[in-house]
């Protein structure tokens, strides 16, 4: 069982994404929530993190988190997949454990 | 000093981060608003992750939070209408203009003809602006 992995901050203000994705084993996941939601637009300084972690990681995001902050889903990396919160504890309840990176 | 209650100074009000992850987006909105009351010369920065807060769209039923994006378009009736965006930070982040709320005023000194807020800027252009301020207050 992998871990699943939570950023929950802009890449743009903060290293967590940058850090998480650096320390995060092949075959975990990681879920954007909050602010972290922003790591998973293409087309930005930082869209290559999340872009350059494909086939190695698989990459979540909550969408009220998206909703909220006016990101359309059309302006995702590709592979990443959207979740509501019932996919958010499908998550949590597949993983060995979870980590959150603050 | 002594007639500082009739002076009018220049107050820059600097957007730093984005909405709903912290408060501080909605608390500078709130204390802009307030500040409004005291007649001074405004002008409000948007820089770094403060751009996402002018993005329209933002839609916030599903996370259970108070969608505050529609009062920036009452800046306008308030006499804030001197609203700048620093253009590195728009690029950075994928974002143009017309991702942005359309935010209007209208010019008592041009027939009160509708016109935007929002002015793009370098960051050239804003180092300037900074410098011309009497008292920035940072969010």
């Amino acid at each position: 069982m992998a871990l699943l992995h939570t950023v929950n901050k802009s890449p743009f203000e903060k290293n967590a994404l940058e850090s998480c994705i650096r320390l995060a084993l092949k075959g975990s996941s990681i879920l954007l929530m909050e602010d972290g939601v922003y790591g998973a637009v293409k087309g930005t300084a930082k869209s290559s993190l999340v872009a350059g972690a494909k086939g190695k990681i698989a990459v979540y995001v909550l969408g009220p988190d998206l909703d909220a902050r006016g990101v359309s889903k059309d302006k995702l990396i590709d592979g990443v997949k959207v979740v509501d919160y019932g996919g958010f504890v499908d998550l949590v309840a597949q993983h060995s454990a979870t980590q959150a990176w603050l | 000093m002594s007639d500082e209650g009739g002076t009018i100074k220049k107050f820059m009000y600097v957007n730093r981060k984005a909405p709903y992850g912290t408060i501080y987006a909605l608390e500078s909105l709130e204390v802009v608003l307030i500040g409004a009351a005291f007649d001074q010369d405004v002008s409000l920065a948007f820089v770094d992750d403060g751009v996402y807060q002018l993005v329209k769209g933002q839609n916030t039923k599903g996370v259970g939070m108070k969608n505050f994006s529609p009062t920036y378009n009452a800046l306008g009736d308030y006499d804030v209408n001197k609203i700048y965006v620093e253009k590195e930070s728009l690029d950075a982040r994928g974002l143009t203009v017309d991702d942005l709320l359309p935010l209007k005023y209208e010019d008592e000194d041009d027939d009160w003809a509708e016109k935007d807020s929002i002015c793009v800027i370098s960051s050239a252009e804003l180092a300037k602006l900074f410098d011309q301020q009497d008292v920035v207050f940072s969010f």
